[in-house]
């Protein structure tokens, strides 16, 4: 056991299963001697040389289709997106190719890799640097994403990640990137995909976060009986998990960044009315972002879902 | 100082004229049987290629791109592939897939719109059709870098067209395969449209060979209706690129005699006079007036090549006709590699 933040979690994933796994291969734009841009991968090209660690030319498209590439070839990518921002021209080959490729070949072909990227805002970044798109991701079938929300899930989550058979996009909270320490196991630890956990125990309100808003969450639950359920894996979802609770609790509030509309918590909300709708005490709230374009550092703080909003919400719910 | 040239002109490879005779380049070595056998192929492929659209005629196949006229394209270039090498077909590659041995009746289920179809069989390193323009580029690169990162004796072959060179992919591909020196060659059948879209308005530069130029690697343009110089540019490109020599673009200067697709009429956009002058330059007519010359083609040599193809194409079509019917169920069985919770409790509709 080592004491480390998220970026040191996630650097000790991939050079423990680089060591594991000779198919293991990194590749992104500056993961090289740079070691990324917020150090995930340092080291990791003096210790497994240039094949294994390779500096791409920039071109988010092709990056992640010659991952895909590799992958059907039998090796295990890891690319690194430099920001969730730049996503969006490699979307074409996760959608259409990634996450389709097992039904289109019935199973003789996969693309089993992960593409990582640093995720969401709260670090004063440029634009583009702050994004948090996971919904757009959970829409489509085929891919898988996962979200950390500490060192230690950043870890086993990881390395459960690089080993699924199937393509996941693995947001890292860039706010939680050195914002926390834990102890971190240094042998093979893992988190299982697929599976939310329960991060406190609550009687009156279930309350989900993923990834940097579980630790507002955290702070906005103090004082209150709420249970608050870290998701860890968006899609696919963990309902049960999330069924049982609201059972439980019989009142919801569902917390996140990304904006409102057709984000996560709009799926969560039209999952527990159709299932735990005869459960419920009071409406299903949601705090998000607001349904604007994500503003630059100056305002950044208006925009984020506040501790404060999410106590409110929580007393709201409680009124029924 | 006077002014120099920096860059070579790009070369043009051809072995025969259209009269089926050997040009300046000589033949690539090919004894009398595998030269009977690939003619066989081609004829396989157009006989073939011409039930598909007879059987979408007739309802019994959705949508298909036709190949006809860029069979010697396909099947040159595949057939100098080995085993071990990895093929990276677009959606108009039936001639590909034949070329390689993949069961004709998977084709045909497949185009019917049966995703069992294109389970690739063991062994047979084809990838299942591939329909966004040029996407496939890429995955070849990565395939490639694969390939030399576990130092295999390989190398791909990708497969798009005059329109797909205009895509992103082609350009961040091609980029990456110059960068690296990857075993791969970027092949190219300028058929001269894209649906409606003629060749000048993909580009404007003379050839799409000279692209490779500026990713720092070789480009070379070829008849793409001579079976013998598709064979032989690919065959030379692949065993360069084993040899660590690095990538390849070869542009099989072709056409693309049928409407895109079943669902297209060319007679929209293109003049008939272009189509005629290519029929003169058919690559299966080539490829046997140059077996005639050689003592290798009869009469009743062609009557028993087309009688063989199509036999085994009735076959392809009995089994794929008689196939049962793919149960609901296979649809979540290949998303993930296990069932969601959700996929779960879909799956009970049926």
């Amino acid at each position: 056991m080592a004491t480390m933040n998220a970026v040191q979690a996630l650097n000790l994933a991939l050079s423990e299963e680089m060591e594991r796994d000779k198919d293991v291969v990194v590749l992104g734009e500056d993961v090289g001697k740079n070691g990324g841009v917020f150090r995930v991968t340092e080291g990791l090209y003096d210790r497994f040389g240039p094949e294994r660690v390779m500096d791409m030319p920039l071109a988010e498209t092709g990056i992640v289709g010659a991952a895909i590439g590799m992958a059907f070839y039998g090796l295990k990518p890891v690319v690194e997106m430099q920001f969730m921002g730049f996503i969006y021209a490699a979307v074409e080959h996760l959608f259409s190719h990634a996450a389709r490729i097992r039904t289109r070949s019935r199973g003789r072909f996969t693309a089993s890799l992960v593409v990582r990227t640093p995720y969401g805002a709260g670090v004063k970044a440029l634009e583009h640097h702050s994004e948090s798109a996971e919904a757009l991701f959970c829409h489509m079938p085929g891919l898988k994403v996962v979200v950390p929300s500490s060192p230690l899930t950043a870890k086993g989550l990881l390395l459960s990640a690089i080993r699924d058979p199937d393509p996941v996009l693995f947001l890292e909270p860039t706010r939680l990137y050195r914002m926390l320490k834990e102890e971190v196991p240094e042998i093979d630890y893992t988190v299982p995909l697929g599976k939310a956990r329960i991060v406190r125990e609550g009687t009156d309100v279930t309350l989900i976060a993923w990834g940097s808003m579980l630790q507002r969450a955290m702070k906005a639950v103090e004082g209150f009986d709420t249970e608050v359920i870290d998701l860890l894996t968006l899609s696919p979802l963990d309902e049960e998990t999330v069924l049982q609770s609201v059972k439980k609790t019989g009142r919801v509030v569902i917390v996140h960044e990304a904006p409102s509309m057709c984000g996560l918590g709009a799926e969560l909300s039209a999952l527990i009315a159709e299932f735990a709708m005869l459960h419920l005490k009071a409406p299903i709230l949601r705090v998000t972002s607001y349904d604007v374009v994500l503003p630059l550092p100056k305002l950044e703080a208006y925009y984020l879902p506040s501790i404060e909003k999410i106590r409110k919400a929580i007393e709201t719910v409680l009124q029924y | 100082m006077p002014e120099q040239i920096v860059e070579p002109l790009i070369k043009r490879l051809a072995v025969l004229d259209e009269k089926g005779n050997e040009t300046v380049t000589p033949a690539p070595s090919l004894t009398d049987e595998e030269l009977k056998r690939m003619y066989e192929l081609l004829v396989l492929a157009r006989t073939f290629d011409q039930r598909a659209l007879t059987l979408q005629r007739e309802g019994r196949l959705g949508t298909y791109p036709s190949i006809l006229g860029q069979e010697a394209s396909q099947l040159g270039s595949a057939l100098a592939s080995e085993k071990g090498d990895w093929l990276f077909p677009s959606y108009r590659e039936s001639g590909v897939y034949i070329a390689l041995g993949f069961p004709l009746h998977m084709l045909l289920q497949y185009w019917a719109g049966d995703e069992r179809g294109m389970r690739v069989p063991e062994g047979m390193n084809v990838l299942p059709v591939c329909i966004p323009v040029g996407t496939q580029i890429p995955h070849a690169v990565g395939a490639a870098m694969a390939a030399k990162y576990r130092k295999d004796r390989a190398a791909a072959i990708v497969y798009f067209g005059d329109g797909g060179s205009s895509r992103g992919d082609f350009h961040e591909g091609m980029n990456m395969a110059g960068v690296f020196k990857l075993p791969v060659v970027f092949l190219c059948q300028n058929n001269q449209w894209a649906i409606s879209v003629p060749r000048d308005r993909q580009t404007a530069s003379k050839t799409i060979a000279q692209k490779a130029v500026a990713y720092g690697f070789e480009g070379i343009q070829v008849d793409g209706n001579d079976f013998l110089a598709v064979y032989k540019a690919t065959r030379d490109a692949m065993a360069k690129a084993k040899e660590g020599g690095g990538p390849t673009l070869i542009e099989c200067v072709t056409y693309r005699m049928s409407d895109h697709t079943t669902a297209d009429d060319a007679s929209r956009y293109r003049p008939k006079e272009e189509t005629e002058k290519w029929k003169a330059r058919d690559p299966l007519l080539r490829m046997r007036l140059y077996l005639e010359k050689k003592g290798l083609w009869t009469e009743a040599y062609q009557k028993d090549a087309e009688a063989h193809a199509t036999a085994m194409v009735d076959e392809a079509q009995k089994n794929a006709e008689s196939a049962a019917a793919p149960d609901p169920k296979d649809m979540f069985t290949y998303t993930y590699a296990g069932l969601t919770q959700r996929q779960a409790r879909e799956i009970k509709d049926f």
